[in-house]
């Protein structure tokens, strides 16, 4: 499918939207500009760290996208989806922020390519609400499925199939992007602006649409097969020889664990279970989606330091200490497998008024020995941080921004309010650039401007092109004023 | 921008030869600060200041700046926010004056008002219009515990830093919800230039520890600091003291 526009006969229209043509879509003209308002208000990060001020607006179309772009002021505007990038990429200062889940239709489903076209400010979980009934998955599942089209692409986000399925623009087959100059282009891979526009937190233009290949699934539960790795070690082998046989692989590490223990961790992998993997009862309605009840909300206001040390350090020793040593062809619900934490909305707010950093890095296959020292700093540091998660990278994709690159990534979450920790993690950065690793932009509140370079060797290829598309700055975030991006 | 740790990656200091500021900023360029804006009265001091901040990897200018001269305020400041932002401004002017002095010539009296006072509501309002078209930013007020409650051996330095205190909580409500967090910052006995001389107070401090607590204070955004923290449960019985008893306390 070339383009989302002249439907083919295959296509289905889930959604209350007419398949309307994205491609089609051109700037308005400026006397006829729609307006949208805005409210000035406090915006962070999910970590809830470096709050700043912005005039937050929500287009509800693509011509109130182009007219809130082409009126931004001196201190520019940014994208924003569902907010969960954890550090400042998706807030901007004394300027304007786009809301783009006022965007939220899906246009278009191709059976035949297998393919959906939808607006930039869909969340993945509609997606899946409205896909999975047909037999399609979305290609890439983060940790949460509260995310948008827009943001996936825009941080390049990668889910437990990295090794096998890359990060989410390799299943991306164009995009509408909004560029500083008011007009609106189909951009496609191979392109120099889709790459720095995959991985590239929002900086080159505003995305409003999609097209995006998808995965067929006879069902909707997961077969998942879990084991415990005594230590650090252990954990690698297993993950290095038997990572290839599952489609899904993630490790939940207790960094709590010292001694004999460090880096103990569990395991779990698994697949989209097909359809004789169902008991008969499940086999009747094998495609639906029902991620189970929400539990309330966590309430605001909570005060700092509930997750301390040793709250932390029980929680994570339990957990291990109920996982089956192994335990295989387990039938999951999707959500309990993808996304554990979307059963507590806000449950960021766990960690008090001072909000928590996730750290997250990714060092190369035989960079194991930095690995190892990292994780046994953490551990010695005692930092309080629960259920840190490993994972195996495949190959990097073509993305100048993009994260994921072969080997291995580690991701923890810490209260921000631990004495010394920026000191701390600026010393895990020195180790992981030293290594030729890098640490994950969409995760970041903190690190040192100095090593984006040394971290993102592309960086000035996408300077260079700002500069070029972009020369009044018109996309400017907190993000790219602090890392100088 | 701060980062998530509230450090700033440029500072404005007014009063650009203070020990306190000066502190603060060796431990804020320690961090994250690269750009330092030293704004004060042109002097060798001045510039001997900037160059050791220079020494330390920071790319320092300085700006003259007359605490007393409010009508060059919007000049002075305005070319500074013109450069780009600032994330954190230190206002750390202020003189201590004399007062056995000042009892007998007013006028030197007048000169501690004005600088503590007057001229840091000039260049505070001056400085926040410009960190609020940013919407974000520290401003961090130099009070005092003097300001507390105002002792008979120094209540016109005393009452100088109590109008500047109130002056800059109302300041910070007035900026709640844009982006601009106001800090107010009351150490007790710091051991600098403008002390020298004087017996130490209790809970006699350093201009090292000041830094501390305010890089303490920026990570967690308070709305004001004590140095040390002992002074404040210790000034909350000070100011409930009966007068007849505050009066004749030897401090
Ligand atoms: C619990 C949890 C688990 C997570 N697990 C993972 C994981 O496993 N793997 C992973 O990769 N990430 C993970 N993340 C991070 C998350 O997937 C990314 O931060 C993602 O970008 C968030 O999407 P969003 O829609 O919330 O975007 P936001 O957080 O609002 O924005 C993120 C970036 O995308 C840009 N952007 C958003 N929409 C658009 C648009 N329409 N056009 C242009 N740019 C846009 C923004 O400018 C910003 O730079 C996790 C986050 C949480 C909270
Ligand atoms: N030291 C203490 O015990 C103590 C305790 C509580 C609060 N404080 C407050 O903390 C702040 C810093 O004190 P410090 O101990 O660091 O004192 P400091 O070293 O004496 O610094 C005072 C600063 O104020 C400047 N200044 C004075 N008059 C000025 C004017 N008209 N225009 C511009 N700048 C002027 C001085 O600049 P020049 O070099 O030009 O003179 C100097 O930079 C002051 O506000 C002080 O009141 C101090």
């Amino acid at each position: 499918m070339s383009s989302p526009a002249g439907p083919p006969g295959s296509r289905t229209a889930p959604e209350t939207a007419p398949a309307t043509a994205t491609a089609s879509v051109t700037a308005p003209a400026i006397a006829s500009a729609p307006v949208t308002t805005s409210v000035t208000t406090s915006v962070t990060g999910w970590g809830r760290t470096a709050p700043t001020t912005a005039r937050l607006a929500r287009p509800g179309t693509y011509d109130e996208a182009v007219a809130a772009v082409r009126a931004c002021g001196a201190r520019g505007g940014i994208a924003r989806g569902l907010g969960r990038a954890y550090g400042d990429a998706a807030q901007n200062a004394g300027g304007a922020v786009w809301d783009m889940t006022g965007l939220d239709r899906i246009r278009a489903v191709d059976a035949e390519a297998g393919t959906v076209v939808c607006d930039a400010g869909v969340s993945l979980h509609r997606l899946m609400e409205v896909l999975l009934p047909r037999g399609w998955f979305v290609p890439v599942s983060p940790g949460t499925r509260y995310v948008t089209v827009g943001g996936a692409i825009g941080a390049d986000i990668h889910g437990k199939n990295h090794h096998v399925a890359g990060s989410f623009t390799r299943h991306v087959r164009s995009f509408e992007l909004l560029t500083a100059d008011g007009a609106v282009r189909t951009v496609r891979p191979g392109t120099a602006l889709f790459d720095a526009t995959a991985g590239g937190m929002g900086l080159t233009g505003v995305i409003l649409a999609a097209t995006v290949a998808l995965l067929p699934v006879r069902t909707s539960l997961m077969t998942v097969d879990t084991e415990r790795a005594a230590d650090l070690d252990d954990l690698l082998a297993r993950l290095s020889a038997t990572d290839h046989r599952y489609r899904y692989s993630v490790a939940w590490i207790d960094l709590l664990a010292r001694g004999a223990a460090t880096g103990r961790a569990v395991l779990t992998r698994g697949d989209h279970a097909p359809l004789d993997a169902l008991p008969a009862r499940a086999r009747r309605a094998p495609l639906a989606f029902r991620p189970g009840g929400r539990l309330p909300p966590a309430p605001r206001g909570l005060p700092d330091g509930l997750l301390g040390r040793r709250s932390v350090g029980l929680f994570n020793a339990f957990w291990y200490g109920k996982a089956p040593r192994r335990r295989t062809g387990e039938l999951q619900k999707l959500s309990a497998f993808f996304h554990p934490l979307d059963g507590v909305p806000h449950w960021n707010r766990v960690y008090g008024r001072g909000g928590f950093v996730q750290y997250q890095f990714v060092v190369g296959l035989g960079a194991e020995g930095t690995l190892r020292r990292i994780v046994e700093r953490i551990a010695a540091r005692r930092c309080p941080s629960f259920l840190a998660v490993l994972k195996r990278f495949g190959a990097g994709g073509p993305g100048w921004l993009s994260f994921p690159s072969e080997g291995w990534t580690l991701a923890l979450d810490i209260p921000a309010g631990l004495p010394g920790l920026g000191p701390f993690l600026d010393g895990l950065d020195e180790t992981v650039a030293e290594a030729g690793g890098r640490v994950y932009l969409a995760k970041d509140a903190r690190l040192r401007p100095e090593l984006v370079d040394v971290m993102y060797p592309r960086a000035d290829a996408f300077r260079a092109l700002r500069a070029h598309t972009d020369p009044r700055g018109v996309f400017t975030s907190d993000l790219s004023r602090r890392l100088a991006l | 921008m701060k980062d998530a740790f509230g450090s700033p990656q440029s500072l404005l200091i007014l009063g650009g030869t203070s020990e306190i500021a000066l502190a603060t900023a060796r431990r804020l360029v320690a961090r994250r600060t690269r750009t330092v804006w030293l704004a004060g009265r042109p002097s060798p001091a001045l510039e001997a200041a900037a160059g050791r901040l220079r020494s330390l990897g920071a790319d320092v200018r300085t700006v003259a700046f007359d605490a007393l001269d409010t009508d060059g305020h919007e000049e002075a400041l305005g070319k500074v926010f013109a450069e780009g932002d600032i994330d954190v401004v230190l206002l750390a002017f202020g003189v201590l004056g004399d007062q056995k002095r000042a009892e007998a010539e007013p006028a030197t009296a007048v000169q501690v008002a004005q600088t503590n006072y007057t001229g840091a509501v000039s260049a505070a309002l001056v400085c926040a219009r410009s960190l609020r078209v940013q919407g974000h930013g520290s401003l961090v007020v130099l009070s005092s515990v003097a300001g507390e409650r105002a002792r008979r051996s120094n209540f016109v330095y005393g009452s100088s830093k109590a109008g500047l205190d109130a002056f800059a909580q109302g300041l910070g409500d007035a900026l709640y919800g844009t982006g601009v967090h106001v800090m107010v910052v009351r150490p007790g006995f710091v051991r600098t230039r403008m002390t020298a001389g004087l017996d130490p107070a209790p809970l006699a401090t350093t201009p090292a520890a000041v830094a501390v607590a305010i890089e303490a204070g920026l990570r967690r955004r308070s709305e004001a600091v004590w140095v040390p923290g002992a002074l404040r449960p210790m000034m909350t019985v000070l100011r409930h003291m009966p007068r007849a008893l505050f009066r004749r306390l030897p401090v």
